[in-house]
């Protein structure tokens, strides 16, 4: 709200001088946080009263100029002037710059020129004045204005306007009456109550007025029509009023508006004029009807809600109450006799109303933050007693009131509540003190405090409210500073820990961390080539989605991060590698519609557990995730030579980080999995449940859904992961169960890649992180290695398969019967890959080394070979291996 | 026990006379010294100190002296033997160092070529930033808590005291989840991360002190300092007996672990559904430390020479809603306080525009590295 600190000053008398900075850093203080201290009317000087002499219209102009003559004195001493303004007669008294003068915004006036005159100055509008916005024409002043006086200084216009921003709970200070108030307590002096005295003597129902009913209670409690009539329609609102309307940030309107716009920025009740003559029958308040409809002032025909809070008549609804009037029974520029509405309404029915129709007026504001609900027969009595003196018109005696009763709030608070929320000995004499400053009345004492709110405070409920007031008026600066005592925190969580070491392990690994849209779209699944029954469709709709293209909360991070990608790519880098870490929703499997919905609880006591269940089935599964991407060039080319593209392999090798670095066994297999290319898509396993490579974990099974048997490697490249068809594997199938996909990676489908405009042959992981956490969860400490000082004996194999065998089960296969020949099979390394004609069609040739060592002992020949031969036998026995030369 | 009576021959002892030993050290240091090439010096060596070198053929003859004169030879023969095996250690340095640096220059690399083959990585400086708040609190006992993002209205708005008809609950301000046939879901994309206070109350054993970072979101239009996507984290405390010193307190640590010791804080009354007294927390500035103006009289940009900075809202917990979750609020008190990650790296870093978080453009996150 923005406020005339001579206007507080009236009801709050500081102490001369009045600094303006102090008032504003108190205020802030106190919780009316001052967001600027605008001086207005400080820099302007040499602007006075003239009267007009004499005026000569001067034609043959684009528009009609008018050369002045004004006297600043007793008419003997006058000054021409030039003006282009026409709203002014002689003997009018208007204000003078003279030459040499400044205007608000520092527009200095000389003697010029004009139109082939002399001007000796310049007659102001209000808006030159930096009174309000209107220019339409020159600010005739009023016939007391002493002819000659310094104007500035007369009309009052050196003041500070402050800017306070008013939270949501302090309704009281959108009023110089509530911010007096404050002010005064922030200052210690005395406050002046606005309202004064009261009512009007003998101030009673009376069917002279207007008749008024509530017709819902629920809408409004309090209802107040007055009337004033014989207003002279020529009559103006007062300077000293247009300037502080001004000043407040109001446009004059007319002398009823104005008159109800001011008495709403004094008292902070809202009020309505509406013009007698257009009123129709009984005012009633109620909500509106399916299908009405009304014109409100500023010519928008709304539509009403069934919620609306409407005023009305016999004719229908004439204005939405407490936002803003109807443009049938507005106040014009003839009416002669006002209604005066002064009302409480529901804070929320206002509030609800005022965002349903995109409507926020100056009342809204007061309404929806709470309007003291004792102040509508007292407003609006001072409304009518004021229009009707300076309108020149007769007040009606006696008013229409309809009202409901309000129930007092009364807190039973201990006294020493607030020193024990502060952690300071305020006594109970401050605290009943400031309590009253606050308007509370307080009872009691010894201890226990009774106290009821004033009516203008509905935001004091609770002994915490209470407690707030006190501390904020005694000063937040007092409450000390103690650090808690400590607890016993136990750091964090091992899946915490976990993603700060994958992120930067990738991060290690050259990869570029990012934060992508939480949204998505089904046009993006399509892109992604899912399936129509892919569980990856099953996306939580917004329902007030940011862009209609994009309704969906993201099921998987990879459009997002394909979209990052090519934004890069499109700012000239390429070769990325990027990475993000967040979660997504899924619908849940029981619930697969989301027709699930999550109960409002109460909250005046604790949820049962049958309460939280139900809250948390409602939700969609949110497991966090995993993901990268990989296009252009991973090593980059230089004077070193070319650059090595990214490939599958990296993106595989990303996915293989990531479980390294949560320590859970896993597996690589191939599989078909979109958004991937449908031969060099890896699925990722898990062993969950059980330690890495802990004593009796089962071997991790063969590949599922691979491509067709006899499939071969792309020419001219390395073989993938190939996999055969599940029915040839030798896997156990039971031990399946303790193996989860974790995700998939490798290169995208050519067709994904160009739908997101992604460089060729980008690659991409996705892996479930939340899955891996738990995996990792259940794992036990490393067990330390025993590290044996004996010496490496080493065996190279080439083993000759069919193309179709992944290298994956080879390894395994070694590795299993070295195992069972005694177990000194301390690593297989394959170092070479070979396919072509020396080992025939449909085959290739996989060349290993092998690492034997004792723990104890240095291995005899015999003994090395002997392993090197169990460990070539099964793999002979699972993969169909022939060592290279033999067969 | 007595030495052998055995006569000696002067002429075969003559080799041990002193001039004789100098004379023949002399000729051994000077050939070493000579020695140009490490195979003249290995020749040298041979000659002087080998089986048949003067000095060892000397030495032999100690026996033909008379009992009471070997020792004093014995001595005179050992200490040429030294000087000259001294003086063969040195020459045998001198010509090695030669020898290194003659073919070890041949070998001169360029060593300021560049060899990043592999581009840099980096993490999300909003990630980072959050790990070293979270951080910060860890040190002071507090436990990292987390909920989900979808979450339901109960946790995101009622349980923390916001009436039903509270203007963030309309749909200008967040996002609701559609529900079935239309009706409302009971569901929002999590506005804040207070909800996730809501489940720790609930799940958590007292007395409590937990931090939830985590992304939020809000139906605001993207702009250079509004997201609808954005990052907060918040931090909760109940136990018995917590006051508002105490909050002061946990939040003058937590300032001056992030932005440096000595600074500042100021609590001025705000308002939050939640918290009951309300404040909003500033931290004297760290740039122009409350001068309010950079040394020369520039005015600083940071605080806008306001001298202080707004970084968080804070407050004791509402007994309202502690009365919610199950706790008694005539026992227990809590006090919170949040902030956002993104305004947080505004103030560290100087982030200007808060697109540059949620676009990714790979130069922003490098140029913070793996720490913001």
């Amino acid at each position: 709200m923005r406020v005339p600190l001579s206007w507080l000053l009236e009801y709050a008398p500081l102490p001369e001088p009045v600094d303006a900075g102090e008032v504003a850093r108190r205020l802030t203080g106190i919780g009316l946080e001052v967001e600027s201290v605008e001086p207005a009317g400080q820099d302007v000087r040499d602007v006075v009263v003239a009267r007009v002499l004499d005026i000569e219209e001067l034609t043959g102009f684009r528009k009609p100029i008018r050369h002045c003559r004004v006297t600043t004195g007793d008419g003997t001493a006058t000054r021409q002037v030039i003006c282009g303004a026409a709203n002014f007669a002689v003997g009018d008294l208007v204000p003078l710059a003279l030459p040499g003068a400044r205007l608000p915004g520092g527009l200095e006036i000389g003697v010029s020129k004009r139109y082939g005159r002399i001007s000796d100055g310049m007659i102001c509008s209000a808006a030159e004045l930096g009174i309000g916005d209107d220019h339409s024409g020159i600010l005739v002043l009023p016939p007391e204005a002493p002819v000659g006086a310094d104007f500035i200084g007369w009309a009052g216009l050196r003041d500070v306007v402050l800017d306070v921003n008013v939270t949501p709970d302090k309704g009281h200070a959108l009023s110089v009456r509530g911010m007096a108030r404050e002010l005064a307590t922030a200052f210690g002096v005395p406050f002046t109550d606005p309202v004064g005295t009261g009512l009007p003597e003998r101030d009673a129902d009376s069917a002279d007025v207007w008749p008024a009913a509530i017709a819902d209670p629920s809408a409004c409690d309090r209802f107040v029509l007055r009337e004033v009539r014989g207003i002279d329609p020529a009559r103006r609102t007062p300077l000293a009023m247009t300037i502080r309307l001004a000043r407040a940030g109001m446009r004059a309107v007319s002398l009823a508006v104005d008159v109800t716009n001011y008495l709403m920025l004094e008292l902070g009740q809202p009020l309505h004029a509406f013009d007698r003559s257009a009123l129709n029958g009984p005012i009633v308040v109620r909500r509106a009807r399916p299908g009405e409809r009304l014109e409100t002032i500023d010519h928008v025909v709304r539509d009403l809600d069934p919620d609306d809070i409407l005023i009305t008549d016999s004719s229908g609804p004439i204005s939405l109450a407490g936002v803003m009037g109807g443009l049938a029974t507005e106040v014009r520029g003839a009416t002669t006799d006002v209604v005066i509405e002064a009302a409480h309404f529901s804070a929320a029915g206002i509030g609800r109303m005022s965002r349903r129709h995109r409507l926020f007026s100056e009342a809204s504001a007061r309404f929806e933050r709470g309007v003291d609900h004792e102040l509508q027969l007292v407003a609006s009595a001072k409304a009518a007693a004021m229009l009707a003196a300076l309108g020149g018109g007769a007040v009606v005696q006696g008013r229409s009131f309809a009202s409901t009763p309000i129930e007092p709030v009364r807190i039973v608070m201990p006294a020493s509540y607030p020193d024990q929320v502060a952690g300071l000995s305020y006594g109970e004499q401050t605290v009943i003190a400031r309590l009253r400053e606050a308007g509370c009345e307080v009872a009691g004492g010894g201890g226990a405090l009774t106290v009821r709110p004033p009516s203008w405070r509905p935001d004091l409920r609770d002994p915490s409210d209470l407690a707030e007031e006190v501390i904020r008026f005694e000063g937040y600066e007092r409450v000390g500073v103690r650090m808690p005592r400590a607890v016993a925190g136990r750091g964090r969580t091992p899946g915490q820990r976990l993603r700060g070491a994958i992120a930067r392990a990738l991060a290690g690994a050259g990869y570029v961390e990012v934060i992508g849209s939480p949204f998505a779209s089904s046009a993006d699944f399509d892109r992604m080539l899912l399936a129509s029954d892919d569980a990856r469709r099953g996306a939580v709709r917004v329902a007030n989605p940011i862009r209609d293209e994009e309704p969906l909360v993201r099921t998987t991070l990879l459009p997002g991060l394909f979209r990052i990608a090519a934004r890069n790519a499109g700012r000239g880098f390429a070769d990325l590698a990027l990475f993000e870490i967040g979660s997504v929703a899924r619908r849940r499997e029981d619930d697969p519609e989301g027709a699930r919905t999550a109960p409002i609880l109460a909250v005046d006591r604790g949820p049962t557990a049958e309460e939280i269940a139900e809250l948390e089935a409602a939700l969609p599964d949110q497991p966090r995730l995993i993901a990268a991407v990989l296009t252009g060039q991973r090593e980059a080319a230089g004077w070193w030579g070319s650059g090595r593209p990214a490939s599958f392999h990296d993106a595989i090798e990303a996915a293989r980080l990531v479980l390294r670095t949560s320590r859970v066994r896993h597996a690589v297999r191939a599989a078909r999995r979109e958004p991937w290319h449908p031969g060099r898509c890896a699925e990722i396993v898990v062993l969950a449940g059980l330690g890495g490579p802990a004593e009796g974990a089962p071997a991790p099974p063969a590949a599922r859904g691979g491509p067709a048997a006899g499939s071969r490697p792309a020419a001219g490249s390395r073989p993938a992961a190939e996999s055969r068809p599940a029915a040839e594997s030798g896997a156990a199938g039971s031990d399946d169960a303790r193996w989860l996909v974790a995700g998939y990676a490798g290169e995208l489908h050519p067709r994904v890649v160009a739908a997101f405009r992604l460089p060729p042959r980008a690659c991409a992981m996705e892996l479930d992180l939340s899955l891996i956490e738990r995996a990792a969860a259940a794992l036990g400490p490393t067990p330390a290695p025993r590290i044996s000082g004996y010496p490496v004996a080493t065996q190279d194999v080439a083993l000759v398969v069919d193309a179709g065998v992944p290298a994956s089960a080879v390894e395994a296969a070694l590795a299993a019967g070295a195992a069972q020949a005694g177990g000194l099979l301390e690593q297989v390394r394959l170092f070479d890959v070979y396919i072509g004609e020396q080992v025939g069609p449909g085959r290739k040739s996989l060349a290993y080394t092998l690492r034997f060592r004792a723990p104890d002992r240095t291995l005899t020949d015999e003994e090395v070979a002997a392993a090197r031969q169990a460990a070539v036998a099964e793999a002979s026995r699972l993969t169909g291996a022939v060592l290279r030369g033999a067969g | 026990m007595s030495a052998p009576n055995n006569t000696y021959d002067p002429v075969r002892v003559a080799a041990l006379a002193p001039a004789e030993v100098d004379r023949m050290t002399r000729e051994a240091v000077e050939a070493i010294a000579a020695a140009g090439t490490l195979d003249e010096l290995r020749a040298a060596s041979l000659a002087h100190l080998g089986r048949h070198a003067p000095l060892t053929l000397a030495g032999a003859e100690i026996g033909a002296l008379p009992p009471q004169a070997r020792a004093e030879a014995g001595r005179r023969i050992g200490a040429a033997k030294q000087r000259v095996a001294q003086a063969q250690a040195a020459r045998q340095a001198e010509l090695e160092a030669e020898r290194d640096a003659r073919v070890l220059v041949d070998e001169v690399a360029d060593v300021t070529l560049p060899w990043d083959r592999q581009p840099a990585g980096a993490r999300h400086p909003v990630m980072t930033l959050a790990d070293r708040l979270a951080d910060v609190f860890i040190g002071m006992g507090y436990e990292i808590a987390e909920g989900p993002e979808v979450e339901a209205e109960w946790f995101n708005f009622d349980a923390l005291n916001f009436p039903p008809d509270h203007p963030a609950r309309e749909t200008q301000d967040s996002f609701f989840v559609a529900g079935p046939h239309g009706r409302r879901s009971g569901m929002v994309l999590r506005t804040h991360t207070s909800p996730v206070q809501i489940r720790a109350m609930l799940s958590r054993p007292l007395p409590l002190y937990v931090v939830s970072p985590g992304r939020c979101f809000r139906s605001d239009t993207l702009d250079a300092t509004h997201s609808p996507v954005f990052h907060q984290m918040e931090a909760l405390a109940v136990d018995e007996g917590l006051t508002m010193a105490d909050l002061r307190g946990a939040i003058s640590a937590f300032v001056e672990a992030l932005f440096g010791p000595g600074l500042r804080t100021r609590l001025r009354p705000d308002f939050f559904p939640f918290t009951e007294p309300s404040a909003d927390v500033s931290m004297e500035c760290h740039v122009c430390r409350g001068a309010s103006a950079l040394p020369g009289g520039a005015p600083c940009r940071v605080c806008k020479s306001q001298g202080w900075v707004e970084i968080a809202g804070c407050g004791m917990v509402n007994p309202r809603v502690l009365r919610a979750c199950g706790i008694d609020p005539g026992r227990y008190s809590g006090f919170a306080f949040g902030l956002g990650i993104e305004r947080s790296l505004m103030i560290r870093s100087g982030l200007a525009d808060i697109r540059d978080t949620i676009e990714g453009d790979v130069r922003f996150s490098r140029a913070f590295g793996v720490e913001e």
